[in-house]
C-alpha cells in the first residue's frame, strides 16, 4: 500500500468520525496553544526586564549603598556602627578612575510640586549635568541641568512630560517658576517622552541639581550613583576600580554594592529564561494529557472498526500495514492539532501584545519547535498500542463479530 | 490446488478442548465448484477460515498450489491471501464510509496498484456487475443484492484463484440469493475454484462436488457424474 493511499484512507476514517476527529484535534491544539502562549508570555516578561536594563544606558556600572553579602562580621557592627551612606565625596572619588568616562549620582524624595493653584505630589530626582548623556535621555525644550560642580545648589529643575502637561497645561513652561515644598525652582527645561525604565517614568519625574535635592530633603545620601565607564572592555576595570577607591573613602570597609549592568541583566535573563521554561514545561503536561486522550479514542476506533479490521486483513493487509494505518491517523491528528494549535497560540500572544503594548509578547522559536514536535510526539507514541492492538486482531472473530 | 492432510483446529473454550476440525484430509483441485454443508457447529466455517488463512491449523499440513503455507509468517500469508484468495461474507463486511467504487478498490489499494490501473480496472468490474450507476453510492444506499455484488466484485478484482464464500446468500432474500449463486456460478466457469459454506440445501445441492460435515470431520463427499 502507498503511503499517499495510506494518508487518504486515514483521512476518510477521520472524516467519517468527524466530530470525534476535531474534539481531538481541539484538545491538542488547546495543548500546544497553552504551551506557545505560556512561553510567549514569559519570554516577553525576559525581554521586558531586559529592555529596562538596557534602556537604562550603555556601559554602566552601578554603585548601591549598602553591602547584601552576609559572609564574615562587619567589624563596624561590633561597635554600634552601621555601614556608611553613599554621599557626594564617594561620587566625585569615583572618578579618579582611569576607566569611568562620567558619573551621575542619585539623590531621591518627594515632594509637593505647585504651580500657582495646581499641585501635586512627585518624585525629585536629584543629579548632574551627566545623567542626561549617561541615561540617554533627551530634551523636548529647554535645557538639562547646567554643568558645573556637583555640589552647586542652583535653583533650576527640569521636569517630564507629564508634570509639565498636568501643572502647566498648554502655557509655556520653561522661565516658569515651580514649588518643590517651600522652595522655588526655575524650570528650565522639559524631558521628551520615553517611557517607563527601571521603574522609574521620566515623564513624571521631575529633576534637581543633586545639591539642591540634599537641601530640599535634609539630607546627604545617595541612593545610587551611576558609572559609565569609557568603553565595553572598560566595564569590569570601572567596576573593580569603583569598588577599590569606595573601599578606601570609607575607611577600608567595603560597605558598597558595585554591580555592572551586564551583570544585573544576565542573572534576570537566567532567572525569566527558567521560568519561562518551567511555564513551558507545566503546559506540555496538558499535551500528555491530550495525548492520553487520543490513545483512549484511538482504542475505541479500533473496537469499534473490529470489523473493518478484519476485513482488511482478509484482504490481505498485513499486519504492519493496519498498524501505519493507525499511525496515520494519530500522526494526522496530531498534526492537524499542532497546526490549529500554533495559529491558536500566535493569535493568543497577538491579543496579548495588543492589550499589553510594552510587553513584547513573542514566543521564542526554540517554545514553538518543542510544542510542534511535543504534539506530533504524544499523538505518535500514544498511538502505538491502539495500532498494535489493531494489527493482532484475529481476523476470524473480527469478522464473526456481527 | 487444495490439500490438506490430518488437519486439526482445536479451540480452548474456558477449560475444555472444543475440536472444531479433527484430521481432515481434503484435496480440491483447480476450478472446482464446492459446496459444504452441514449443521451449525460441524466445523464448516473453521474449514473455510482455514483454507482462507484467516486461521492457522492446530496441526497438520495445508498446500496451497503446492506450497505449505501453513509455515509462512502473517506478512507472507498476508500476501497470499491478497493474491490468490477472495472472500464472500454472509454480512458483505463493506466498508460504511467507503463508496461501491472505493470498496472495490480496496484489494487494489491494499496491493500498491497503481492508480490509473485502479480506477481502469474497477470501472470495468461495475460495468460487468451491472453497479456502475451505483459506483459512487455508499454502502447504506445500496439493496442488499447490490451490496453482496459489489462484495463479490471486490473479491475478484485481484483475479484470485480461489472464492471463499461465507452463507452468501444468508442475509438475501431467495430471489436475489438465486442471482448472486448465478454469478458465482458463472465465476467458476472463468477457472476460479469457488467453495460455498451453506446452510441451504438447495444452493447446496447446485454444486458439482458436496461435502457434509459433522462434529468437525468431513463425513459426505459426493460429486455429481452427470451435468444437469
Amino acid at each position: 500500500m502507498k503511503l499517499n493511499d495510506t494518508l487518504q484512507f486515514a483521512s476518510t476514517s477521520l472524516n467519517s468520525s468527524r466530530s470525534r476527529s476535531l474534539l481531538m484535534i481541539l484538545a491538542m491544539s488547546i495543548g500546544v496553544a497553552a504551551v506557545v502562549i505560556l512561553t510567549a508570555l514569559g519570554e516577553g516578561a525576559r525581554l521586558y526586564v531586559v529592555n529596562q536594563f538596557t534602556s537604562l544606558g550603555t556601559n554602566l556600572v552601578i554603585v548601591f549603598p549598602g553591602r547584601s553579602e552576609t559572609a564574615g562580621v562587619n567589624p563596624g557592627m561590633l561597635i554600634g556602627q552601621i555601614p556608611r551612606d553613599l554621599v557626594l565625596d564617594d561620587a566625585m572619588a569615583i572618578l579618579r578612575s582611569s576607566a569611568v568616562r562620567r558619573m551621575a549620582p542619585l539623590a531621591i524624595g518627594a515632594a509637593l510640586a505647585s504651580n500657582g493653584p495646581l499641585n501635586r505630589e512627585v518624585t525629585v530626582l536629584g543629579s548632574t549635568a551627566e545623567l542626561l548623556a549617561i541615561r540617554h535621555m533627551t530634551m523636548a525644550q529647554g535645557q538639562f541641568l547646567p554643568e558645573g560642580p556637583a555640589d552647586a545648589a542652583s535653583p533650576v529643575v527640569v521636569i517630564g512630560n507629564t508634570i509639565k502637561q498636568e501643572l502647566f497645561g498648554v502655557e509655556n513652561a520653561v522661565g516658569s517658576w515651580l514649588h518643590l515644598g517651600d522652595r522655588r525652582f526655575r524650570v528650565v527645561g522639559i524631558l521628551s517622552s520615553q517611557g517607563t525604565a527601571m521603574g522609574m517614568n521620566t515623564d513624571e519625574l521631575v529633576i534637581v541639581p543633586v545639591a539642591s535635592a540634599h537641601m530640599l530633603f535634609n539630607t546627604q545620601n545617595l541612593i545610587r550613583i551611576l558609572v559609565e565607564a569609557k568603553s565595553r572592555e572598560d566595564i569590569e576595570r570601572a567596576r573593580s576600580q569603583s569598588e577599590e577607591i569606595l573601599f578606601r573613602q570609607h575607611g577600608g570597609e567595603r560597605d558598597v554594592t558595585v554591580v555592572t549592568q551586564d551583570a544585573m541583566v544576565a542573572t534576570f535573563d537566567r532567572i525569566l529564561r527558567t521560568l519561562t521554561i518551567a511555564v513551558g514545561g507545566i503546559a506540555a503536561i496538558s499535551l500528555a494529557v491530550a495525548g492520553v486522550l487520543i490513545m483512549n479514542v484511538m482504542l475505541i476506533a479500533v473496537s469499534q472498526r473490529t470489523q473493518e479490521i478484519g476485513l482488511l486483513k482478509a484482504l490481505g493487509a498485513p499486519p504492519a500495514q493496519i498498524r501505519r494505518l493507525f499511525f496515520a491517523e494519530a500522526v494526522l491528528l496530531s498534526l492537524a492539532g499542532s497546526v490549529v494549535g500554533l495559529l491558536l497560540g500566535q493569535l493568543g500572544s497577538f491579543v496579548i501584545g495588543q492589550i499589553y503594548p510594552s510587553l513584547p509578547v513573542a514566543a521564542p522559536w526554540w517554545a514553538i519547535i518543542a510544542a510542534f514536535s511535543t504534539a506530533l510526539g504524544t499523538g505518535i507514541v500514544f498511538s502505538v498500542w491502539p495500532a498494535r492492538r489493531a494489527a493482532q486482531l484475529d481476523p476470524v472473530l473480527a469478522l464473526a463479530r456481527r | 490446488m487444495i490439500e490438506f492432510s490430518k488437519v486439526s483446529r482445536n479451540f480452548l473454550v474456558g477449560d475444555q478442548m472444543v475440536h472444531a476440525l479433527r484430521d481432515v484430509d481434503l484435496s480440491i483441485g483447480a476450478g472446482e465448484y464446492v459446496s459444504i454443508m452441514g449443521p451449525s457447529g460441524s466445523g464448516k466455517s473453521s474449514l473455510l477460515n482455514l483454507i482462507g488463512l484467516l486461521d492457522r491449523p492446530s496441526s497438520g499440513v495445508y498446500k496451497l498450489d503446492g506450497l505449505d503455507v501453513t509455515t509462512l509468517d502473517d506478512e507472507q500469508q498476508a500476501r497470499v491471501r491478497r493474491e490468490k484468495i477472495g472472500f464472500v461474507f454472509q454480512f458483505f463486511h463493506l466498508v460504511p464510509r467507503l463508496t461501491a467504487a472505493m470498496n472495490i478498490e480496496l484489494p487494489l489499494i491494499l496491493g500498491g496498484v497503481a492508480i490509473e490501473e485502479r480506477k481502469e480496472r474497477v470501472a470495468k468490474l461495475l460495468e460487468s456487475y451491472g453497479l456502475s450507476d451505483r459506483a459512487e453510492h455508499r454502502p447504506e444506499q445500496l439493496s442488499g443484492g447490490q451490496r453482496q455484488r459489489v462484495a463479490i466484485a471486490r473479491a475478484t478484482i485481484m483475479r484470485p484463484s480461489v472464492l471463499l464464500a461465507d452463507e452468501p446468500t444468508g442475509n438475501l432474500d431467495s430471489t436475489t440469493g438465486k442471482e448472486v449463486i448465478r454469478l458465482l456460478e458463472q465465476l467458476t466457469e472463468q477457472g476460479v475454484t469457488l467453495i460455498i459454506v451453506t446452510h441451504d440445501r438447495d444452493n447446496g445441492n447446485r454444486a458439482l462436488r458436496q461435502i457434509t460435515m459433522v462434529d468437525g470431520m468431513i463425513v459426505g463427499d459426493k460429486r455429481k457424474s452427470d451435468q444437469p
